[in-house]
């Protein structure tokens, strides 16, 4: 018999779950197969619990936002304004599809599912709690930062296929955006990696939890995770590529109803899993006393947010060559020094003690 | 408007420190309208902008989509009716162009405003440049890319005042409240204290709006430098306002032509030398502090005073034949009236200079070179009103 895979459906809330699952496919279908139920269980409750998270977080920062702005923000609907961007999703549902006569029109609509899968696909290594993600894999450090970097690809499609001049300018600027932040990402989590020795997820949390959070081993590694993050998310002061008062929208300035809403979905996904990460990482991930680890874990991801919305109602939006420049001439040496000083500390570290 | 070979720009080529220029539009261009709806032109203005990359070859402005032709209709109503007129110009200024008007029709007229007219005058001049200044300070907050932060906070106290006007005379955008022969009505009892209690807060909101931009590191780095445009130039191009000012000129016609009650009032003229984004800005924050000087003066006047507050015109009342002008410092620069009567009721030929459309002349030159997020930039920092540029 085919060993269950432990992929999904692990942690404890969910092991009862599986060990039910287990016990009623168990003696009828092969365990291949009761790995794919698992799984698709396990994605079912991700998607589910991510769009509520997204709903959420908008909510949040426009409750925030209006909070440090003097005004009262979205409070009509349910107590509190609680059902706003339930109501919200059902008017763009209810809108017109409406797709511009010139557009591309295969790149305008794959650009859609382009830009919502890979920031889903990231959660799959996300670890919610000890044991709790939908795969663990060895690479997931890499992972995440490859399917990361592949919404670029829909920003240029959806800025090419809507055939919108401001459109275009958006996906330039995207493009020039994203692939300049890439390498201080990368870059600034080698420190990280050379510390734990590891590239799986779980080690990472598990060493911090032996160790310490490795923000304080690696404050400067954080920083310019934390900056280049907003500048791949395009959140303020990064938000170039659909800045509001300059291009209009940007990228998807042709899109609207649910396409608009899944654009929207998309970014926010990305920002959730920018700051999931930036927890795992550098926050001990689910550590923490008294809460079940999961609280913990989407604690600190909310409390993280919080910052991104804090900067969003705080600064101006920095220009092309400016964000460009800060790219190469700001986080690319800060994190080659990083780099350096961290090898050097760990040999100092490992002649000493 | 672009002939697929050429684009000519700049069909005021003709001014001498201008070149005129024809950018070919090929692979490496792409011509693009920046208005006449946009969420940054500040009303429906159009820029037809040539770009090689993010960079500004070109840049054309169309204006007159707002254009009600109210210099015309001037010509037919009385001389009190078209103060109403003069309120949908410069929307974000009603009292500063109901005063440039009623000045250029008491100096048709040879009339003298009673005293305390001439206080309530200048104590809402004031305040309506302080609003003016709210509008213009942040939406420029907004231009630059906050969240509309800035601009919300300005828009508080923007309230604040219109409040005051509504307890005033009624209305809150469109006055008609200094028409000629002074100001229309005597402030109510509850005025007073709620005017004092207000200038009283204002000085701190305005550090307030020093401390979320001034010393932002990307604020500066977004403003400081672009936009430069020389005092020479400025002259020469005949910009007043805080775009002069901004350059080094020290020209304020409250100061320098001293009109309405003015000269018993002490105030400092705002100048900054260097002439770009950052120093318009500056200037502007520093004469919302002056104007709340001045309001302070002023109120304290109208308290100590008594007397009519306008002098009893009748509704057809005729100028004799001749001509008059007036010219004031508006929040936006300087604001004149031309009147010109032929003894009938209505003028025979009313001109406004607006200094909006004086102050976007020289902006295709200020535009060229920069990136497409500095063209905000810059026109957000000329602050215009589109019911001035196009009337």
């Amino acid at each position: 018999m085919i060993p269950i895979p432990q992929i999904a459906l692990d942690g404890q809330p969910f092991t009862g779950l599986r060990d039910i699952i287990v016990m009623i496919l168990g003696p009828v279908v092969p365990g291949w197969v009761i790995g794919i139920v698992l799984t698709l269980v396990g994605l079912t409750f991700l998607i589910g619990f991510m769009t509520v998270v997204v709903m959420s977080l908008v909510l949040m920062e426009r409750r925030v936002i209006a909070f440090m702005q003097d005004r009262l923000g979205p409070n009509r609907v349910g107590p509190e304004g609680l059902f706003q961007t339930v109501a919200d999703v059902v008017k763009l549902l209810s809108k017109e599809d409406i797709i511009p006569r010139n557009a591309d029109r295969p790149t305008f609509l794959l650009a859609v599912p382009a830009a919502v899968i890979p920031s889903l696909l990231i959660y799959a290594v996300i670890e919610w709690a000890p044991g709790m993600s939908l795969a663990d894999l060895n690479i997931g450090f890499l992972y995440i930062l490859a399917i990361s970097s592949l919404t670029t690809i829909s920003v240029v499609m959806a800025g090419w296929g809507s055939n919108n001049k401001y459109a275009l300018l958006g996906a330039m600027r995207a493009a020039a955006q994203m692939i300049s932040y890439e390498i201080p990402i990368v870059m600034s989590l080698v420190g990280v990696a050379m510390i734990v020795g590891s590239l799986k997820i779980t080690d990472i949390i598990g060493w911090q939890i032996d160790a310490v959070w490795l923000i304080l081993l690696q404050p400067v590694g954080f920083l310019v995770f934390f900056i280049s993050s907003l500048a791949e998310l395009n959140r303020t002061p990064f938000d170039l590529m659909e800045a509001d008062s300059e291009i209009v929208a940007g990228y998807h300035i042709e899109y609207s109803g649910m396409r608009f809403a899944l654009f929207f979905l998309a970014e926010y996904l990305n920002a959730f899993a920018a700051v999931a990460i930036a927890v795992t990482i550098f926050f001990g991930g689910w550590q923490g006393p008294f809460f079940p680890p999961y609280v913990w874990f989407v604690l600190k991801c909310y409390a993280l947010f919080f910052v991104l919305v804090w900067l969003r109602g705080t600064l101006p939006r920095v220009r092309v060559d400016q964000l460009m420049g800060l790219a190469w001439k700001g986080m690319v040496p800060l994190a080659l020094a990083n780099i350096l000083i961290t090898g050097i500390g760990m040999w100092v570290w490992n002649e000493v003690f | 408007m672009v002939d697929p070979g050429t684009l000519a720009i700049n069909s005021l080529g003709s001014e001498p420190s201008f070149e005129t220029s024809a950018v070919q539009v090929g692979a490496n261009n792409i011509v693009i309208n920046l208005g006449p709806q946009h969420p940054s032109t500040h009303g429906v203005f159009r820029l037809v902008l040539t770009l090689e990359g993010e960079t500004i070859r070109a840049a054309d402005s169309v204006m007159g989509y707002l254009h009600r032709g109210t210099e015309k209709i001037c010509e037919e109503g009385t001389y009190l009716q078209n103060v109403t007129l003069t309120d949908r110009l410069d929307y974000l200024a009603g009292m500063s162009n109901n005063m440039a008007y009623s000045m250029a029709v008491e100096h048709t007229a040879g009339l003298r405003v009673p005293e305390r007219g001439e206080y309530l005058r200048v104590l809402f001049a004031e305040l309506q440049r302080y609003a003016s200044h709210c509008v213009a300070v942040g939406t420029f907050g907004a231009d630059v890319g906050t969240f509309f932060t800035p601009l919300l906070y300005t828009f508080r106290e923007r309230e604040a005042i219109l409040d005051l006007f509504e307890l005033a005379c009624g209305a809150r955008m469109t006055f008609t409240f200094i028409r000629p022969g002074g100001a229309a009505l005597e402030l109510p009892e509850e005025f007073f204290p709620a005017c004092e209690k207000l200038l009283d807060d204002l000085p701190r909101k305005v550090d307030e709006y020093e401390r979320l931009l001034t010393d932002n590191e990307i604020f500066i780095a977004r403003t400081r430098g672009v936009g430069k445009f020389a005092a020479a130039d400025g002259i020469a191009w005949g910009v007043s306002g805080p775009i002069l000012r901004g350059s080094g000129v020290r020209y304020d016609l409250r100061r320098d032509i001293p009109y309405s009650a003015y000269p018993a009032f002490d105030f400092a003229v705002i100048t900054r030398d260097e002439g770009d984004a950052y120093a318009r800005y500056l200037v502007r924050i520093g004469e919302m502090r002056e104007s709340i000087k001045i309001a302070r003066q002023a109120l304290a006047k109208l308290k100590s005073t008594t007397g009519p507050t306008v002098l009893k015109l009748g509704s057809f009342f005729r100028a004799p034949p001749g001509e008059g002008f007036s010219r004031i410092e508006a929040p936006r620069g300087e604001l004149g009236f031309y009147v010109v009567s032929d003894g009938g009721i209505a003028p025979y030929r009313c001109k406004c200079r607006a200094p909006s459309f004086i102050n976007i002349g020289p902006l295709a030159e200020m535009l060229r070179g920069w990136k497409v997020a500095d063209v905000i930039v810059i026109l957000g920092s000329i602050d215009i009103v589109l019911g001035e540029v196009d009337r």
